[in-house]
Parts: structure tokens; sequence; C-alpha cells
């Protein structure tokens, strides 16, 4: 369950320029509401100007990690710093950090140029009509400036929140699902436009949320957390093509997972044996070391539909693709783009397929006698020891 | 109505007309029902007064202004004629003041901690607050009068302060509480988080928002010591008449008009300070 992967490699933010600085470091932060344990022990290096999502269903501990950064709640154990800084202990006014926060809570009896002024007139900043009128610009704000929040529209008063907050241009930005009350098209809007705000103002960005998508089209780095842990860390592609749990194979995009034992070890490729005692490869380096009994996953976009052979042989691997020779289909949905096929293997699993309308191809039907193929490359395997279906509920409720 | 008629062509059968008009006048008392009922109600309210500003003017034959005489301007021009009337309501408008500021300061102190600490008789203050209010006025009056006594302490302008702070507490602690209940505590938690530290906070964020419920609560003790009687009475000297006491004292003795002018000035007061209020309320709204 530790995280597959540490800070190193990729995020040197935006600006490309790696920096050890004003990166927000947390080192085993723990919180406990009594005997519950909200964030359990997190070990994490966010680089300086970069955006960062923290992903994960709900009480998770997302919002409790983010209040532990603002200094809105006081860790239980552990230690969080910004560059040589220390601050775990700071007042929420001593810290180069802001939030968004989930409700905006904007100051009603004060105008959107109030709203956005509080910050740098606290901290007695020079210039703050032209700061502020920067950031409205950037906001595309202008025409609101005197409006009170009540006088504004839900997307108009997520963006007064974000102003808000970056006119101070803090070390480290927290999100606390700024979007989630907005609707689809505003929200995608919104996101291009954060995006464009965070490459823009080059500052670290936290951004807490419950939607993959997001996550993914966003951030440079995604924590997918779960249960107060992080369950895995990586870039976003990184992480949709090997995840490193059944939690995170789950909750990020759809997984197929298939119960084998590992049959062979070999130092590039490693064959394992599926129910049907057919041998399929994964590349070592997708196969925990140590274990016999694994998860053997694949994404079902990764999965090709073919007619059937004549013999219906056991799975087995050629030409780099693994091959299960002997399926039925038992539900085909036409999307469009794609379609979606459910298809019952001969250990009577159902594996999930999408496959794309490039047109040309047949398109099956239920009870079409298929063979499937993938290829090695994209077969990745995980500790049989987890729940095949952790994840799987959340992020369905989730939408 | 009529409009339609004079609209009608040429050659109209007229015999329909007095049948739509009956209809239309019925319709036009249903469509207005709210305006009269609203408009009786409004000369319920307001008749008391209009005959208290009228009897303003009045110039009575004897001691009694309870029947129209004449028209004067004497008790508007010698406010202080009648014996001992100014002396009473500038005592009662000193004890106003002074319980006003009093409660209204201890009464929001006791909100903030009722409403934002836990501690040791919470629960307790919380229903002890209330029982000033609950309490009939008469055995609230009486039970202090035992106490003042009982302690030796002299009857006077001290005992009526002391039983005006205490009553005017429980009401000033009512209403800022429920304001302050109504404060979402992420407000001041993002003031926090914008680098205001707790005093600006508390003077940028929760005292603007608060503030018309301390102001509510101020209002509200300032008319209730003003015009208390009963628990006044019971703790007054001969020294110590305020406005009320003078009035009930005079109406025994006679009624001087000034008491008519004193009325109609705090009412003239009163509605100029509520359209003050909505003109400068609406003058902010139309600002944005
Ligand atoms: N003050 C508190 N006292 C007790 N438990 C709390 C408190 N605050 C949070 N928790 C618990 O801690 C857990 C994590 O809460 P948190 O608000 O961090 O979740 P989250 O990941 O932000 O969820 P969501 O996505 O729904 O916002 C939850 O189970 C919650 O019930
Ligand atoms: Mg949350």
């Amino acid at each position: 369950m530790r995280p597959r992967r540490g800070q190193d490699s990729s995020n040197t933010g935006p600006t490309g320029v790696a920096s050890a600085s004003g990166d927000l470091v947390l080192s085993s932060l723990t919180k406990r509401f009594g005997p519950f344990t909200a964030v359990d022990g997190l070990d994490l290096t966010i680089a300086q100007g970069s955006f960062f999502a923290l992903l994960g269903p709900s009480g998770c501990g997302k919002t409790t990690t983010l209040r532990m950064i603002a200094g809105l709640e006081q860790p239980t154990v552990g230690e969080i710093r910004i560059g040589e800084h220390e601050i775990t202990y700071d007042k929420p006014y001593r810290r180069p950090v802001n939030t968004v926060f989930q409700s905006y809570a904007l100051f009603p009896h004060l105008s959107v140029r109030e709203n956005v002024a509080f910050g740098l007139k606290r901290r007695r900043s020079d210039s703050v009509a032209s700061q502020v009128a920067e950031v409205l610009e950037l906001t595309e704000l202008q025409g609101l400036a005197d409006r009170k929040p009540a006088q504004l529209s839900g997307g108009q008063q997520q963006r007064v929140a974000l102003a808000r907050a970056i006119v101070n241009k803090p070390a480290v930005l927290l999100l606390d699902e700024p979007l989630g009350a907005l609707d689809l098209k505003l929200r995608r809007q919104m996101q291009v436009e954060l995006k464009r705000i965070q490459t823009e103002v080059g500052l670290t960005f936290v951004h807490v949320t419950h939607d993959q998508e997001e996550a993914m089209t966003m951030a440079d780095t995604i924590a997918v957390m779960n249960a107060g842990r992080i369950e895995q860390l990586g870039a976003p592609a990184e992480l949709y093509e090997l995840p490193a749990t059944t939690f995170a194979a789950n909750f990020l995009g759809q997984s197929n997972l298939i119960r084998a034992t590992v049959a062979q070890r070999q130092p590039d490729a490693a064959t394992v044996a599926l129910p049907d005692g057919g041998l399929v490869a994964v590349p070592s380096g997708r196969l925990p070391a140590g274990i016999a009994e694994v998860w053997v996953g694949v994404r079902p976009e990764k999965i090709s539909v073919h007619e059937a052979a004549d013999r219906a042989d056991p799975a087995g691997h050629t030409a780099g693709r693994n091959r299960i020779p002997a399926a039925v289909v038992t539900d085909a949905s036409f999307m469009g783009v794609s379609t979606q096929y459910l298809v019952r293997t001969p250990w009577q699993q159902e594996l999930m397929v999408f496959e794309q309308n490039r047109g040309g191809a047949t398109i099956f039907r239920p009870g079409d006698r298929v063979s499937l193929s993938f290829a090695t490359e994209h077969t990745f395997a995980l500790d049989a020891g987890q729940d095949a279906e952790a994840g799987i509920e959340l992020d369905e409720a989730l939408g | 109505m009529t409009t339609t008629v004079g609209q009608r062509p040429a050659g109209a059968k007229p015999a329909t007309i007095p049948a739509r008009r009956r209809r239309s006048a019925w319709t036009v008392l249903r469509e207005n029902v709210v305006w009269v009922v609203a408009a009786l109600a409004l000369v319920y309210l307001l008749l008391p007064n209009l005959v208290v500003v009228l009897f303003s003017f009045n110039k009575p034959n004897g001691r009694f202004n309870y029947t129209w005489q004449r028209f004067s301007l004497d008790a508007w021009l010698h406010p202080c004629a009648a014996p001992g009337m100014c002396e009473s309501l500038s005592l009662s408008l000193k004890i106003g003041v002074v319980a006003t500021v009093v409660a209204t300061l201890l009464g929001t102190m006791i909100a903030f901690a009722l409403a934002r600490y836990r501690f040791h008789g919470r629960a307790g203050s919380n229903l002890l607050i209330f029982l000033p209010m609950a309490t009939p006025e008469v055995v609230m009056g009486s039970s202090l009068l035992t106490l003042f006594v009982s302690m030796g302490i002299p009857l006077g302008r001290v005992t009526i302060l002391i039983a005006h702070i205490m009553f005017c507490l429980s009401y000033v602690v009512v209403t800022v509480k429920a304001r302050i209940a109504g404060l979402d505590p992420r407000l001041e938690q993002a003031a926090a988080d914008l680098y205001a530290n707790e005093w600006q906070t508390f003077r940028r964020i929760t005292l603007p928002l608060v503030a018309p419920g301390i102001a509510a609560g101020a209002l509200l003790a300032f008319s209730l010591s003003f015009d208390d009687y009963i628990v006044t009475n019971f703790n007054a000297s001969n020294a110590s008449i305020t406005f009320p006491m003078y009035v009930w004292g005079a109406a025994a003795r006679g009624t001087p008009v000034q008491i008519n002018v004193i009325g109609t000035a705090m009412f003239v007061l009163a509605v100029l300070a509520v359209a003050l209020g909505q003109l400068a309320g609406r003058r902010r709204s139309r600002a944005h």
C-alpha cells in the first residue's frame, strides 16, 4: 500500500525548474478524531509550482489533510514544512497558504472587490487596488467588483473564491473541491481556467476532487487516497496504466481483474496461469515481487474482440498478445464512439470490453462466440491478498 | 370597467352591462381585500397614536386631558412646565441608556461564550438566561425588592438600574445568540486563512455579521427599560420617579398635556429611525 513512486522524477512544475526551496512536505501526518483515524501517516512531497490532485472517495480524509496544511486543524502526529520552514503548529494567518473552500465561504457583507482585497489589506500590501484589479481581470470579474456575493451566480462566486485566494500569491494554494457545485459545462470551463491560472501564476496547487476525470486532465501528479492513506501516487497516465492496488485500479477508471497463479518468473516477462490453466504473459516490471497468487488486470479498452477460433483452446499468449480464445458475449451496448461488451470467459467470469468504433469491424451480439486478446504490455498484476472489488461501489456512487 | 363599455361597437345590446358591472365591483372588492384588511389593521394600530398626537395640541379645562377643548401650542412650547415630568423623563433616559449599554456589552459577551465555547455549566447558564423572560414581572419585582431590602441596599436609581440590566440582559443574549448561531464558522476560518489574526477576524468579519443582532438586542433593551413600570415601581424610592411611574402617578392627580407631547415626540422619533434605516438600506442596495 505504499506509494509506488516518490517525488523524484516528475514534479518539476510548469516552469520546468526543479526547486526544493518551496516544496510542500508532509511527514507522517496523522489526524485522529477520538478513536477514529481520519488521516493516517501521510508522507508526501509536493513540488513547488506543480498541480497536485488529491483524489479519493468521500470521507477518506482529503479535507482534513487540507485543513491541517491550512492550519485550521491540528495534526495529532507529524510535520508540515514548506521548503525549510516548519509550519505544523503555526497559526493559519501566519502561513503562506490560502484555501479555496468547498463552500466558497465568501464574506457576505463585503463586495467582490473587498473580498478579494481582504488578504492583501491584512498583510498591509502595497498597491492593493491594482493587484485586485489584475486578479479580477484574470478571473473575468471586472464588471462584478461592486456586487455582494449574494448577487452572484454559483460560478461567479466560485471565481471570487479563487480570486480572493490567488491574489495573495501564496506558496501553496489549497482547493477543496472548488468545482463540486458547478454543472458539467461550467465545470469543464473552470477546469481550463484553473489550469491556465496555475500555469500563468506558477503557484503550487493542491486540488482535492472526487472527479477522476478532473484529476487526470488537470494534475501533474495524482495521489489516490483511501481511508486516510495514500494508495498510489504518480503522473495521471502512469497511475492509469499501472495501478498499484486493486483500489486504484477500480477507482481510477475500470479494470478487469482475473485471479491467477504465478507460473514462471523470467527477467523480462513472467507467465501466470489463469483459472482455465492457460498461461498469459505479464511484463516482469508489472508483477509485484515475491508473491504467488495475483490478480491479473487489464483495462476494458485495451481488449480486442475477434471471431471465435474453431477450437476451444485454453488461454495463452503469442506474438506479444495474451489471448482468451473461448468466450461468449453476454451483453453488447452500442455507445456511438464505442461498443461496450460483457464477455463471459470459460471460467464464468464476466469481463468488460470497450471497443472503439473505427468502422468496418463486426459488432457482436449477445450469444456470439468470440475470442479476446490484449497486449502483454497492457497487462498488469496485483497482489491477490487484496479485495478485487475495492473502490468499485465508491466510484459508482460518486458518478 | 366602463372603458370597455365605451369601446363597444355601436348597436351592441346594453342589457348585459349592469350584470357585468356588478360582477366587476365584486371582483374589485375581492382583489383588494388584502388592502382593505391592511388599512383596517393600520387604523387599529395607529388610532391610539393619533389620539395622543391630537391631544398634545389640546388646552384642557382643569387637570385632565381627556376631552377636546381647543387648539393650543402651550404644551409644545413649555414641555417642562408640568412639575417633575422632565426630571422623570431624564431619569428614564439615563437609566435606559446605561442599562442598554451594560446589558448589550455583557449580553453580547455571554452570547458568544454560550454559542462558541463548551464549558462546565453551559447548559445551566443557557437555561437560567431564559428565566427573567419567563418570570412574571410582579414576581421578579417583588423578589428583587425582598433581596435589596434584606441586603440593606437603599432603593433608588442604583436598584432600578440593577433590575433593568438584569432583565434586559436575557433579551440581548437571546437575540445575539440567535445571530451567532446563524453565522457560518467557515467565514472566520476563511478570514484566518487570509492573514487576519484573531482580533482582525473579530473586528472585520464576526462583529459586522453579528452587528444586526446586537443592534436589535440593544433597541429591545432600551425600549424594555424605558417603559418598564412594574419592576421599577417595586424598586424605586420617592426620589427616583421614572417616566412611566410619573405618568401613572399623574393619571391619579391629573394628566398634563406634556405627557402627550413626550409621547408624540417618542412616536415621531421611532418612525423617523425606521424610515432612515429603510432609506439607508435601499440606497445601499441600489448602489450595487
Ligand atoms: N471534526 C471531526 N470530528 C470527528 N470526525 C471528523 C471530523 N472531521 C472529519 N471527521 C471524519 O474524518 C473523516 C475524513 O473527513 P474529511 O472531511 O477529511 O473527508 P473528505 O475526504 O474530505 O470527504 P468528502 O469527499 O466527502 O469531502 C470522515 O470520516 C469524517 O467523518
Ligand atoms: Mg471534503
